[in-house]
């Protein structure tokens, strides 16, 4: 299995076909139709990233040494956002990925929407993704 | 006499920023409006040739810093009409004209059993200082009930009433649906059960002629950096009886006629509210945004504004599955809407790439949004330097947004 690095320059590679933002936005939509939708039974407080414009849910599970993420968000944009952090960090050890750095969202210009004014709840869920995969090592160890 | 909204564009530089290579639009002035240049040099020549402390010292700056300062105060005071320059308290804004209220008046009017009285379309800041001023005196908040087109049920707010309301604080222009209530009404109602009434000013003070003698409000609060002027300043007017009955908010120098450590007592309005060494430059570039206001004119500002909202609805409503938030008959240039089918941070997402400065998301008017059952709305909100043509954009991006979006 690719390790976060490969996963991530994948997505470079990706986006660096698209012309324009607009293409870029484009295929964050039809991403956003597509992420595997979060269980119904998460969809609730417990599981919820409120930011003041958009929502988004997430749930972990820690499986044979490795953490899976399920996630949705109400607005599309951020769930087609959601689908790229999933994609590159669902399926990793966890020690892998408390150190990410993921930097592949600046390189593929999409930093602005981790910033604090969104306030669309992306920032806290990479912090929140950490955060499990920090509960899940701790709990192996 | 209609304004000129090409001329009045040249006096803010900032409205020529580009992004994405193309040209800023701005419409989200109910947030905070760009400033002229006349309020950015009134900041530049305080601090270039008046800058000093103020009602100390006997320099020769000081001097003219205070005088400065003074009559500020007083065009504040003709800009709404109040009866005399030491009922306009000046403040950081809107939100600490409020908290300054919930805090000095509920410490000695508000008990056990009281009830304050707000509504449904409240900002945040009309809320929450509210609700900590109740819990600390066991009062409880009750709220006045709107309708689906975002206006004050006043048949309700009869029913509210009370002789255990101590206080009612509602809103003079809804910053999430423009509604205009009808605050003089409201206020001769409290005022039949002797009941004090506080004005959020916030949204009104940039888009209408605020008369608070005719109002006959007891407390009425704005923003400065809402109206073209600097942040960080804003107003508390407050009628003289009821100011001189509240005590102090915070303690410092200014506010004191004298100290000793056994006791203190406290200097006569406006000083009494205005602890500490007060924002002088900003004041004086709030004062700066009046002249331009009032040299624009209110009334052509207004009737521009209303153009464009007219306009606007216009143009959305040949966009499929809008929905408005926020009908009322009486409105200010505020345009809240959403694509039945489209998050409204979405929207707000494909128009910022465009370069259209909307506000998305809940307008710090949470419980409203509860009320209509939505993640939050779109909002474009206009002011004097906006033109049809940047509308037409808008526009575009919003059928590109339709299209992307399915
Ligand atoms: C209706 C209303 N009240 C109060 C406020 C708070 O104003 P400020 O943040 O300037 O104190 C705002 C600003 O958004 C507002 O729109």
């Amino acid at each position: 299995m690719s390790t976060i690095k490969e996963k991530e320059q994948e997505v470079i590679e990706e986006f660096a076909l698209f012309d324009d933002w607009m293409d870029k936005y484009n295929y964050l939509i039809e991403l956003g139709k597509s992420v595997p939708k979060i269980d119904d039974q998460y969809k609730e407080e417990k599981y919820l990233i409120s930011g003041c414009q958009a929502q988004v849910w997430l749930h972990a599970r820690y499986e044979d040494g490795r953490v899976y993420y399920t996630a949705d968000s109400d607005a599309l944009i951020t769930k087609g956002i959601v689908a790229l952090l999933i994609r590159v960090l669902s399926g990793q050890p966890p020690a892998d990925i408390v150190d990410a750095e993921m930097t592949f969202i600046d390189e593929i210009g999409l930093k602005e929407h981790l910033s604090q004014t969104r306030s669309n709840g992306l920032l806290n869920m990479i912090k929140q993704m950490k955060l499990y995969a920090l509960a899940f090592q701790k709990s192996k160890n | 006499m209609p304004i000129n909204a090409d001329a009045i564009r040249k006096n803010f530089p900032i409205l020529e920023t580009e992004i994405n290579k193309r040209p800023l639009i701005y419409f989200d002035n109910a947030a905070t409006t760009q400033k002229p240049l006349v309020v950015l040099e009134r900041l530049r020549y305080y601090y270039e040739n008046e800058n000093s402390n103020i009602h100390r010292g006997a320099h020769y700056l000081s001097h003219i810093a205070t005088e400065a300062y003074e009559a500020a105060r007083n065009n504040l005071r003709r800009f709404i009409n109040a009866g005399e320059s030491h009922e306009i308290i000046f403040t950081r804004g809107t939100t600490e004209a409020i908290n300054l209220v919930a805090n000095s008046f509920s410490k000695k009017f508000v008990n056990e059993g009281d009830e304050i009285l707000i509504s449904t379309m409240e900002h945040h800041s009309n809320i929450v200082p509210w609700q900590i001023a109740c819990q600390e005196h066991g009062a409880k908040l009750r709220v006045i009930p709107i309708n689906d087109k975002g206006e004050l049920d006043m048949e309700a707010y009869d029913g509210i009433l009370s002789d255990k309301t101590r206080l009612v604080a509602v809103t003079h222009v809804s910053n999430a649906l423009g509604t205009i209530n009808p605050v003089e009404e409201l206020v001769k109602k409290a005022h039949e059960k002797n009941i004090p009434v506080l004005i959020d000013g916030a949204q009104a003070a940039p888009h209408l002629h605020i008369d608070v003698q005719q109002i006959d409000c007891d407390f009425y609060c704005f923003s400065g950096h809402k109206m073209y002027g600097p942040m960080g300043v804003g107003v508390l007017y407050g009628k003289e009886e009821w100011l001189n009955q509240l005590p102090p908010y915070q303690g410092g120098g200014e506010m004191i006629k004298e100290v000793t450590f056994e006791k203190t007592t406290y200097n006569e309005l406006p000083f009494k509210f205005e602890a500490g060494t007060p924002n002088v430059a900003d004041v004086l570039g709030l004062d700066a945004a009046v002249s331009f206001i009032l040299d624009a004119g209110l009334d052509n500002i207004a009737a521009h504004e209303q153009q464009l909202h007219d306009y606007t609805v216009e143009q959305l409503r040949k966009l499929e599955k809008v929905r408005f938030i926020g009908t009322a008959k009486q409105k200010t240039s505020v345009v809240s809407f959403l694509f039945e089918d489209i998050h409204p941070y979405d929207t707000g997402t494909i128009l910022d790439k465009l370069g259209v400065a909307v506000r998305t998301g809940h307008h710090c008017a949470q419980p409203l949004m509860d009320f209509y059952g939505i993640p939050g709305t779109v909002r474009a909100s206009f002011a004097a330097y906006n033109t049809q043509e940047e509308i037409d954009k808008m526009i575009e991006g919003l059928q590109k947004v339709r299209e992307m979006f399915g």
